[in-house]
């Protein structure tokens, strides 16, 4: 009989090993799936893995690659303080919606001034956005004890609507012929979140993703705070005999994921995406849940998964229209992927063993 | 003594992964014997009775049961076969009553009106009375042990097993107890009887087999040992005592006046009116059976429930409202009584562990950001001066055994030099050797003018090391009393007698 046993301490190594291991047994897997499809699986592999980074259209694939990690990463790295501490923000994706809205909203209010100061203070502004908006939640949490999973997450679909009523109504390009949606943020140089160096895709998301990456590692390794979060997520008992209080702990963790995913928003809307519009979010908020678990909740590790997730989806894109390979079966591996992470990383905590159980 | 084998236990041998939890363990039970099994925590007498019980299948060695060979595969069968046992820690729904708590550790139960006239029925004739129709989670300790015996007695047992039955009752209960076990044996009853607490061995039991890391290493007749010699033969080394030295009480350090807090949840328990002050150098033993508001005492000492300002003062300083910081930052340190997830966290090292209450008082943090060569140091100096076996600082809480943990939580403590100390179970499933260290610790923290509060359901512990001794009742606690005056029966009285409990016997 198979069974699983727990280990007295996490395995380093396998806490190492198991996203390599992942990776190739979705390599293996996916292969298979795409064989029975009929497709030639090492070309299917190539293309989703290999393309994107040094084929031969990777100069175009490189950039896009940081423009769809950084407001992953960005948003994870956010969330994962939060989860460490077992307070759990569904909402991003509203955040993310209510900091492109207070940043863009920002930027067209000094229109068509131009000044050095109107970006940083778009930053900031979106940054506020998202940090309000997260604090609903958490305030009635902390005043009522309501359930954050619930209000972050209905909170998503309020949001929603004011990004629909605001492309309609009060931030409409009174230029664009009645279309829906702002002025396009990029024809505006004070306002614009330009690429740093052209042509590599980095623009100042980018930055401040890797910034909150760094941020988040000192404060998670080297700071009182930090070890409260951690202490907190794995006893919350022993956290409140440390002395740690949990209201402000809520409050701390939904604010700072709050004003990251907002941070995001604004980048975004600033720069790749260019105004606000109808259709501008496209679930960031919601896959950086699925890249901040990947990452196993680390800073570095989400630095990785969020590349990871980017790759997977240029890929595939560039799969579904090389290979003629349904978006179904390019969704089934990427499922595939984050299946096989999340299962083998039983590993890092518990060993197979086998024979027959033992009550202890 | 009947002369008759009940079981007989021949080389019985278990052996874990890096433990010989069971080395070659024979010995013999007579029917209607009471029979003795000592030995310290970790000497092996859970994996016995677990064989014996079919939860734990032995590595080598046979079992005889009335002549024929006897090896239970689970413990279905081992019931089957006549066997009960009592375990130590219950298994109980608190939200069900007593009879429905019974029918769902059976097989078949019968309706519920007829296996309540007979819970009756058997609950009276062996002077445990119990209303089947009560909620457990109403139910004191002492009556919840009744609801685990009675649920042993429906299946009318040829041997009944019970694991330190007596921790959890007051004096006047385990008086009640010892009456229905005598009766159970007059009846032809065999009754394997688990403890340390060699007085209620000499008064009960006809037989006694001494375990010492898995070995049988003696075999005596209670009545006719010592304590001491008994006490000795367990721990394999002749016992030192701690040391009481003559201390002057100084100014009081803490004092509690009229303070009561609401239970923190359905089941748990409302202090009332607590009235209560510690002098520098005294000792406060704290008596009481567990649930009757020990644990929420210590978080009102503690700063993690907070209070009125006066009613917890500190050197004549309001604290109550303080959180557990502040206090620390004061010199009020407390070690709860749950160690993995309350005092420490499982999953985090011991260096991580230090941290959890040494930041303060050692200054393991610099504005915020942490020292993490200081907090190895801390948890390295711990680790020393408390003999806490483990490979080093890096390793998880939990990969420690429940005994050098405790010695690890109740050192964080002590070193930190604290003003006023407060620990709740500090030798709980310590062995004896290292329980007598931390009690020495104890004792040497008051001779050096700090003031203790010690909560314990160990009575002979707070004889040996209190100075006055109190008893916690439903969250009321009794005037404190010179514990040199005081006899068991007094203490039993503190503690609220056989705790509203009937005592049915004639």
């Amino acid at each position: 009989m198979i069974r699983l046993e727990k280990r007295p301490q996490a395995s380093r190594v396998w806490s190492l090993a198991t996203p390599l291991v992942a990776v190739v047994t979705t390599m293996i897997m996916g292969g298979l799936l795409f064989a029975t499809l009929g497709k030639d699986p090492v070309e299917a592999i190539l293309t989703i893995f290999w393309d994107p980074l040094f084929g031969e259209f990777a100069f175009y694939y490189r950039p896009q690659l940081l423009v769809k990690g950084a407001p992953l990463v960005l948003i994870a790295i956010g969330l994962s303080l939060g989860f460490r501490a077992g307070i759990w923000n569904i909402g991003a994706e509203g955040q993310y919606i209510i900091g492109a809205l207070t940043g863009a909203g920002v930027g067209l209010a000094f229109y068509p001034m131009e000044g050095w100061f109107i970006f940083p203070l778009m930053v900031f502004a979106g940054a506020l956005g998202g940090w309000a908006w997260a604090m609903i939640p958490a305030v009635l949490k902390t005043r009522f004890g309501t359930n954050e999973i619930l209000v972050s997450l209905m909170l998503v679909y309020v949001a929603e609507q004011f990004l629909a009523s605001m492309s309609l109504g009060l931030m409409k390009n009174p230029e664009g012929f009645g279309f829906p949606g702002s002025r396009n943020l990029q024809q505006y140089a004070s306002a614009h979140n330009a690429e740093i160096v052209t042509g590599t895709g980095m623009h100042w998301g980018v930055v401040a993703a890797l910034i909150a990456v760094i941020f988040a590692y000192v404060l998670l390794n080297r700071h009182m705070l930090g070890y409260h979060i951690r202490l907190t997520g794995e006893a919350p008992r022993a956290a409140r005999f440390a002395g740690v209080r949990p209201a402000r702990l809520i409050l701390f963790c939904l604010g700072a994921s709050g004003a990251l995913a907002g941070m995001a928003g604004m980048f975004e809307v600033s720069g790749p995406a260019g105004q606000v519009s109808i259709d501008f979010n496209v679930g960031y908020g919601f896959t950086a849940i699925i890249v901040a678990f990947l990452g196993r909740l680390h800073p570095v590790g989400i630095l990785l998964a969020g590349g990871l997730m980017a790759l997977t989806y240029i890929g595939g894109d560039i799969a579904q229209g090389n290979l003629g390979l349904p978006s179904a079966a390019i969704q089934v591996f990427q499922g595939m992927l984050l299946f096989f992470l999340l299962a083998l990383d039983l590993l890092t905590n518990y060993r197979i063993a086998f024979g027959k159980p033992e009550v202890a | 003594m009947s002369t008759s084998a009940l079981l007989t236990l021949d080389g019985l041998t278990k052996a874990y992964p890096g433990v010989v939890a069971n080395d070659k363990v024979s010995f013999v039970i007579g029917t209607g014997e009471v029979h003795a099994l000592l030995g310290e925590n970790g000497a092996g007498k859970s994996t016995l009775v677990k064989m014996i019980y079919g939860l734990v299948k032995p590595d080598s060695g046979q079992m005889t049961l009335r002549g024929q060979p006897f090896e239970p595969a689970e413990p279905r069968q081992a019931r089957a076969d006549g066997i009960a046992m009592v375990f130590q820690h219950f298994s109980l729904f608190d939200a069900l009553n007593v009879a429905e708590n019974i029918a769902l550790g059976m097989e078949t139960p019968p309706p519920m009106r007829d296996l309540a006239a007979r819970i009756r029925e058997v609950s009276e004739a062996y002077g445990l009375p119990l209303d089947p129709y009560r909620t457990v989670g109403a139910l004191s300790a002492g009556e919840r042990q009744r609801v685990e015996i009675i649920r042993c007695l429906l299946q009318d047992p040829k041997l009944l097993i019970m694991d330190e039955p007596t921790s959890v009752l007051t004096p006047q209960e385990v008086e009640i107890l010892f009456e229905t076990l005598r009766k159970l044996k007059s009846e032809g009853t065999s009754i394997l009887y688990i403890s340390h607490k060699l007085e209620e061995i000499r008064a009960l039991c006809d037989h006694a087999t001494i375990l010492r890391l898995g070995r049988n290493v003696g075999e005596c007749i209670p009545a006719e040992t010592s304590a001491r010699d008994m006490a000795e033969l367990m721990v394999g080394t002749a016992l030192k005592t701690p040391e009481r030295s003559d201390r002057e009480f100084g100014a009081v350090a803490l004092a509690i006046s009229d303070l009561s807090v609401p239970a923190p949840s359905a089941f748990g328990t409302a202090l009332q009116g607590l009235q209560l002050s510690v002098r520098r150098g005294e000792i406060l033993g704290i008596g009481g059976v567990a649930g009757n508001g020990q644990d929420e005492l210590l978080s009102v000492l503690s700063g993690e429930v907070t209070t009125p300002r006066e009613a917890v003062m500190f050197d004549g300083r309001a604290i109550g409202h303080m959180g557990p910081t502040a206090r620390r930052a004061l010199g009020v340190l407390t070690a709860p009584e749950e160690r993995l997830g309350h005092a420490a966290a499982p999953d985090m090292s011991l260096t991580e562990n230090a941290l959890l209450t040494g930041s303060v008082r050692e200054g393991l943090d610099r504005r915020g950001f942490l020292r993490w060569g200081a907090a190895r140091s801390f948890a390295e100096a711990i680790i020393t001066s408390f003999d806490v076996r483990t490979p080093g600082p890096e390793n998880a809480a939990r990969s420690l055994s429940g005994g050098n943990l405790q010695k690890f939580v109740i050192g964080r403590e002590v070193l930190q030099r604290p003003e006023v100390l407060v620990v709740n179970q500090p030798t709980w499933g310590v062995d004896a050797a290292a329980a007598a260290a931390i009690r020495q610790a104890l004792l040497d923290l008051a001779a050096g003018g700090a003031a203790v509060i010690c909560i314990s359901q160990d009575l002979d512990e707070l004889m040996e090391i209190s100075d006055n001794f109190a008893a916690l009742n439903e969250g009321t606690l009794s005037p404190p009393r010179p514990t040199t005056a005081l006899t068991v029966e007094e203490i039993g009285l503190m503690m609220g007698g056989a705790h509203g409990m009937e005592v049915a016997h004639v």
